[in-house]
This record gives C-alpha cells, structure tokens and sequence, in this order.
C-alpha cells in the first residue's frame, strides 16, 4: 500500500507540515462526495423517495462509524457539527451556562486554544462565574497534582485539550477525569488535536463531552463531532431550532422537539461532508490508530534529532509526544522563517497558533509550527533541515 | 535600484530600526498596527505640531518588511504636512498594489517596488503606512 498514491495533494510539490491546521484529504475521500453530489445527492432525514432513504443509511452510517472510532455507547451520542469549534460552543453554551451559578469555577490552561478559552471567557461573565488556571509546571505540562491543587468547592468543569496544539503535549486524562469525577466536576475534552493521531475511548477515559473535527483527520472542513454522555446531551439547550429537529409546534407557540441526536442537529446538515467524513475513518481504520501515532512518533524522533544539530535553532517542546515541533531560529521572526521556508515549498505555521495565552507561561510570543502527519516522510524532514540549516534566512526571506 | 542594494537597505532598517521605541507623552498620539492575516504586532505614536508631522516612534514584534518599511516610513514621514504625508502615503500604496506611482518620490520606500512579487508580503510593507493614514485622515 503507498500512501503517496493515495493523496493528490502530495503530488503538488509542497512539503506539508501543517497537519496540525489541517490535513491532506485522500481521494476516497474525495471520491465519496463527488460521488454524493453525483448520485444520490437528496436531502436526508426524507424517507420518501428511495434516493432519500439512501442518503439516511450512509448519513447515519457515519455516525455509527464515529461512534466506534471513539467507542462511545450509542450512536446517538454523536452530535455533527460544523467543526471544533461549533461543538464546543454547543457544549459551554448549551450544558456549562446552564450548570454554572454566580461564583462558580471553570479550570482550564493558559496553553488552550481560543476556541475553548473564548466560549469559557463569554460563560464566565454572563454568570458571574470565574475561569482560573490549571498552573503549568516547567516544562509547560498539567500534572494531576497541580490539578487537584487547582480544584476548589467551586470548581464545577475543568475544560482542557487532550493534546496541545503547539507544545503537543498528552494531559493525563484518565487521571484528571478520575480526580475531577471524584469531586462532581465534569470534563469537557477539546480533541482537535488528539483524535487524528492517538486512539480514543470515551468510555475508558469517561470522557464527558468531547470535541473534535474532522478536516484534521483526513476528512473534509466544515464538519465536527460533539459526543457526549447520555445523561449531558439529553440537558443541552439546541444552539440552533429549525427544521429537523422538531416533531410538533403549533400557534400557542408550543412546541415539541425530537430526540437525540436530531434535536441537536437542525436544519439540513453537511450531507456531503459527513459523508466524506465517512471515509476518512475508513482510510484511517485500515492502518489503525496505533500504528498512525508509532509512524508520528517516529518522525518526530527523526526530525528533533537533525535539528537538535543546527545551532540555530532553539526547540520548545523537545519533551513531548504528540506530532507537533514548536521552535524559533534564533534572531529571526517566526513568520519571516515561515515565508523563507515557503519560497522552497515548505509549508510551516508561524506565530502564536490561536493559543495567545500561552506567552504568559513561556515568555515566548510567537514560534514556528511543524506539524506531521503519518504521510511525511524522512526525505521531507531533511529537505526542511536542509533548508533551516542556512545562516542566511533572514536575508533570503526579505527577497 | 540593484537587489543587493535593496535587500541591504531593508536589513539595516529591520535590524536598527529608525524611531523605535515608544515615551510616555500626552503631546503623541497612540495607534496600533496589527496585521489580521498574521502576528505582525506594532504600536505607533504620532506627534503634531501643527499641520506638520513632527515625530513618529513604533515598538513591537513583527516581520522583517513590517518593521523595516515602518522605520522607513518613519525616517520619509518626518517634517511632511499632512497633505504631503497622504500624497506620499497614496503614491507608495499604488506601487505596492502593482498601480502608476511617481517614483520620484517615494524616496528610500522604493527598495518594495518589487513586492509584489511576494503577494504575501504585501499586508506587510503596507501595515504602518495604512494606520498612519487612517489617523491622517481622521484629522
């Protein structure tokens, strides 16, 4: 099997190391919605027509396939979403807001991404509520002890990311979850980082709410899961009311609304992009989740033991395991690298990676980003080592 | 002008920087400059005497043209009217977005004349001088 084949993306001449914003898709993936749009492209949820009932099979297939990619108990616990984002909105928004009274606690990190910090930040002040830190010990990691000492007879969730998106740094989950539990805290997991690259079980970890996306993990943009336990889902407010997710409403404005998932799903959903979705857990379950992260790993190795040999570059998060290598070349702004890298086709991120809190633990405002994913290569990493290993950067990225 | 030359002009302004540095003074105006495409960070503060720009500092984190073509416009903006600064401003504008400029003067600012060839960059060298205009204008 070539995975090189696999993805027309790969054959453009770019080196890719921005996996962590988002991924290559394969042409199964691709293929599944052209082959929507061309075939059976209906509405679902409409079983009137054959074309119709189709679309509901493969719709809610999917949703099955996310249910055991994760393991979670039923397939109605698996709310699509536009995306990370939209599904931990729905989860602050539609179940925390609703939870938290006047004094009450949210923990979470200076290293989280804005998409959990901002909703945290808006909740908190619509109820009074205050968001603290989880401090992070000197090599920017949460340990459980430091969880423990941050919880409070207040604490009411601790919302934190599984894997980081710079550091890539692994929480220790389980332990938290177990710790946060013991104290009637639940935990809101952001998985955009992990789901790609480490296998999940909600139910091992006994995850509470759980988001992820699908366009990191080989899968189209503008999808999104949101899992939740039973007993959480069943009490969200629906961030959004319409079509689909209703069974009954009359005049007196009454109304009365579907079960899960359809009461969270309103309105005619990304058909095409769950679909392909569909596909990408396919693509990805045929080499599994565990040998996916030892091929990272693996890279990772290789590429921190070449650029630990440049001296001019200082790393972050030489420690860490997720795919991620967080580092600056000395002197030099993190995008004017990223531009120089670009003029020889190497895609990196440069700056503060929606994470701007981060700074106030590390000192450190701005880094380049490579991300892999298990489609790299070691050629690609030399290519990139070749290239940092230039004392003219600076002067080569102005022109 | 040779690329060498250029290239020189930008690295010595991006790594001695004209007026960088802020003060604390009620006679300067504050504006900031950031850049919505990517992390270019800069702070400017503007002092008037009259219809005249009498002093420009910036301080900040932000990319070689960023930093350089802010220095530059600092050292080219000194001393103008304001209707000379807008001129000035108008005219370095339309060489960046490839349009008829007179590039008699642009003065030192002429070392972009090529960056558009980097459309990524062109946020960049346009940064400061669009939130100098912005507060030309306002006046």
């Amino acid at each position: 099997m070539n995975i090189y084949d696999d993805f027309p993306m790969l054959k453009k001449g770019y080196i890719y190391f921005d996996n962590g914003a988002t991924t290559f898709k394969p042409q199964c993936v691709i293929d599944s919605i052209k082959e929507y749009y061309e075939n059976y492209s209906v509405n679902a949820h409409r079983g009137d027509y054959t074309l119709s009932l189709k679309v509901d099979t493969v719709y809610e297939g999917v949703r099955e396939k996310v249910r055991n990619f994760i393991n979670a108990k039923n397939s109605n616990d698996i709310i699509f979403t536009s995306g990370t984002t939209e599904s931990l909105n729905v989860i602050m928004f539609g179940y925390v807001k609703n939870i938290l009274n006047s004094g009450d606690e949210i923990l979470i990190t200076k290293a989280e991404h804005a998409s959990l910090t901002l909703p945290c930040f808006e909740i908190s002040k619509l109820k009074n509520a205050k968001v603290n830190y989880i401090p992070l010990d000197k090599n920017d990691l949460v340990t459980v002890e430091n969880v423990k000492r941050s919880i409070t007879p207040k604490t009411k969730v601790i919302a934190l990311a599984h894997v980081t998106n710079i550091m890539g740094d692994e929480r220790p989950l389980k332990e938290i979850i177990e710790l946060a539990h013991q104290n009637n805290i639940i935990v809101v997991v952001d998985g955009a980082q992990s789901v790609p690259h480490v296998k999940i079980d909600v139910q091992e970890l006994d995850i509470d709410f759980l988001a992820f996306s699908a366009h990191k993990m080989y899968g189209p943009t503008g999808v999104g899961v949101l899992y939740g336990k039973d007993e959480y889902l069943e009490k969200v407010t629906p961030h959004n009311y319409g079509g689909g997710m209703n069974n009954d409403f009359s005049s007196d404005v009454s109304m009365e609304l579907k079960r899960l998932p359809q009461r969270l799903e309103a309105g005619t959903p990304n058909i095409a992009g769950v679909i392909g979705f569909g596909s990408a857990i396919d693509y990805i379950s045929k080499f599994g989740m565990d040998q996916i992260r030892d091929v990272e790993i693996n890279l990772k190795k290789y590429a921190l033991s070449k650029l630990k040999k440049l001296d001019n570059i200082e790393i972050y998060n030489d420690n860490s395991v997720g795919s991620t290598i967080a580092f600056n070349v000395k002197g030099i702004f993190s995008q004017d690298v990223a531009i120089y890298l670009s003029k020889r086709n190497i895609c990196i991120r440069a700056g503060n990676h929606c994470s701007k809190m981060l700074k106030e633990h590390t000192g450190v405002k701005n880094t380049c980003r490579v991300s892999f994913s298990f489609y790299n290569s070691e050629e690609e990493i030399d290519e990139l080592v070749k290239a940092l290993d230039n004392k003219n950067i600076l002067e080569e990225s102005i022109m | 002008m040779d690329s060498s030359i250029k290239r020189a002009i930008i690295m010595q302004h991006y790594q001695k920087p004209f007026h960088k540095g802020l003060k604390e003074d009620s006679n300067y105006v504050k504006i900031k400059a950031n850049n919505e495409s990517c992390i270019d960070n800069l702070d400017l503060i503007v002092k008037f005497n009259g219809d005249i720009i009498e002093d420009i500092c910036f301080d900040g984190e932000a990319c070689a043209i960023s930093t350089s073509s802010t220095s530059i416009m600092i050292h080219e903006l000194i001393g103008k009217t304001k209707k000379e600064a807008l001129e000035f401003i108008e005219n370095y504008e339309n060489m960046i977005n490839e349009k008829e400029y007179n590039e008699e003067l642009l003065g030192e600012c002429i070392v972009y004349d090529d960056i558009y060839k980097q459309p990524n960059r062109k946020k960049c060298a346009l940064l400061s001088f669009l939130e100098i205009k912005k507060l030309l204008t306002k006046s």
